[in-house]
């Protein structure tokens, strides 16, 4: 098995107008880059794009808002982004804003097989408007249901040919649970080593939710808000 | 004369005790971070998967995978530990983060926090707010006492979009501190210089005082 044998574009035949995509990233921290720029290329549209945030103005997935790609996001956070705001308020875009902890939870039983849950988070805000309520030992819970996508775009540092997956440092992030809930689960990633090259104590996604690896380019690394301190000053 | 968001932060920073695991805010809250103790061992939080923040890197330091929730980069401290955001908010939604610190917009004397949205404004989303509230051991938080146009951010009820209902559990201003307890708001500590009777000009919300009111250090 070698899960490295198609190209992005080859694997991107199959997306089709009106799916659902999950994309790993927080910011523009851990964002499949090369996975973006092809889905732009392929033309897909009306997608439901679930991703914590929606990049920005020129990169990530603003670059699917500005080739008008996406009819629906589902995230927690969407600040960053001019022309997210432009498409909201002329109707072009649906935005379904989710508590973090619940759009990661979603994701997480989106992959393990579990179609709902109950959370105290949201309850009494608008998020809780419409969702069943239940009460455990004399709390309010609100459900939330699962997430599964048509097809899922993570980041990851190093995959083998099998597609076991390791993530570096906060790029991280929501690539693991979102590798878990695609239906297709498509990782780019900096490195491709042999099988057994990976230490099996340290890989962090297991072979069998990735069905293809594609190599990306860490050249294209952004950093959204550079912060420095200078010599001997801390914090 | 210092600010009222050194003040409050002076103040805010007295809540960290050491050992504590602790999230901040974007705001003022990430301006406490600088004032912990150096010899106390707090592991800071970040929600995109980091416990143990450090400082702001060197300009050689630099690493495009190593952000904090403000998407600004950092390092990590001894003892950190990265992970992925299902475990980063079973650790805030599961009660495992010993103190969260917010900013508000507008609290209410029942300890309900609005914080993320204005009506007929462009909304930019919660965030990890609504669980951090929900979930953290203790809710701290942290806001000028009134608007800029002198309105009392501390309501009898938010007229805000909530992110939270009956979720605070202490507010620190620049000029009193107060807890929210079964018998309502309470005035735990005023500001020195500070009247309790202007304080009560400056909150719409109603509330007692603690028999064992103090004054802020």
């Amino acid at each position: 098995m070698n899960k490295t044998e198609k190209t992005i574009h080859e694997i991107l035949k199959g997306l089709k107008d009106d799916s659902t995509i999950l994309v790993g990233g927080f910011g523009l921290c851990g964002i499949p880059e090369v996975a973006i720029e092809a889905i732009c290329r392929s033309g897909a549209k009306n997608l439901t794009v679930v991703s914590n945030n929606c990049g920005v103005d020129d990169w990530g997935l603003g670059l699917l808002l500005a080739n008008k790609q996406i009819k629906k996001m589902i995230s927690s956070y969407v600040g960053e982004n001019k022309i997210f705001e432009q498409q909201l308020l002329s109707g072009q875009l649906e935005v379904e804003l989710t508590p973090q902890g619940t759009l990661a939870e979603r994701i997480r039983a989106g992959g393990a097989g579990i179609p709902a849950f109950y959370t105290a988070t949201g309850v009494g805000t608008p998020v809780a408007e419409g969702k069943p309520v239940k009460v455990y030992e004399g709390k309010d819970y609100i459900e939330e249901r699962a997430i599964v996508g048509d097809f899922t775009f993570v980041k990851a540092w190093k995959a083998d040919k099998l597609g076991n997956l390791v993530y570096r440092k906060t790029a991280r992030n929501f690539n693991p649970i979102m590798a878990t809930a695609g239906k297709i689960t498509i990782a780019e990633v900096e490195e491709i080593v042999e099988v057994g090259e990976l230490n099996p104590d340290e890989i962090h996604t297991p072979a069998v939710f990735v069905q293809h690896v594609i190599l990306g380019d860490s050249s294209k690394k952004r950093i959204e808000k550079r912060t420095t301190r200078t010599e001997g000053v801390a914090g | 004369m210092t600010s009222a968001k050194d003040r409050i932060v002076k103040r805010a920073v007295q809540e960290i005790e050491n050992g504590m695991n602790v999230n901040l805010g974007i705001g003022i809250p990430t301006l406490v971070a600088n004032e912990i103790p150096s010899d106390y061992q707090v592991l800071l939080q970040s929600e995109n998967g980091l416990l143990g923040i450090g400082p702001y890197p060197l300009e050689t330091e630099i690493d495009p995978d190593l952000i904090n929730a403000g998407k600004e980069t950092v390092t990590t401290v001894a003892g950190a530990s990265f992970f992925d955001s299902a475990d980063s908010f079973a650790m805030i939604r599961g009660g495992h983060i010993d103190i969260a610190i917010l900013g508000g917009m507008e609290v209410s004397e029942q300890g309900d926090l609005a914080n993320w949205m204005i009506p007929g404004k462009m909304v930019k989303g919660m965030g990890g707010a609504m669980d951090l509230v929900q979930g953290a051991k203790r809710v701290i938080v942290v806001m000028e006492h009134v608007s800029k146009y002198g309105e009392s951010k501390i309501k009898k009820t938010c007229t805000l979009p909530l992110t939270g209902q009956k979720v605070v559990h202490r507010l620190i201003t620049e000029l009193a501190v107060f807890d929210f307890t079964e018998q309502g708001m309470v005035l735990m500590e005023v500001a020195p210089h500070v009247t309790v009777a202007e304080i009560r000009e400056k909150t719409e919300a109603n509330f007692t005082l603690s028999e064992n009111l103090k004054i802020v250090t």
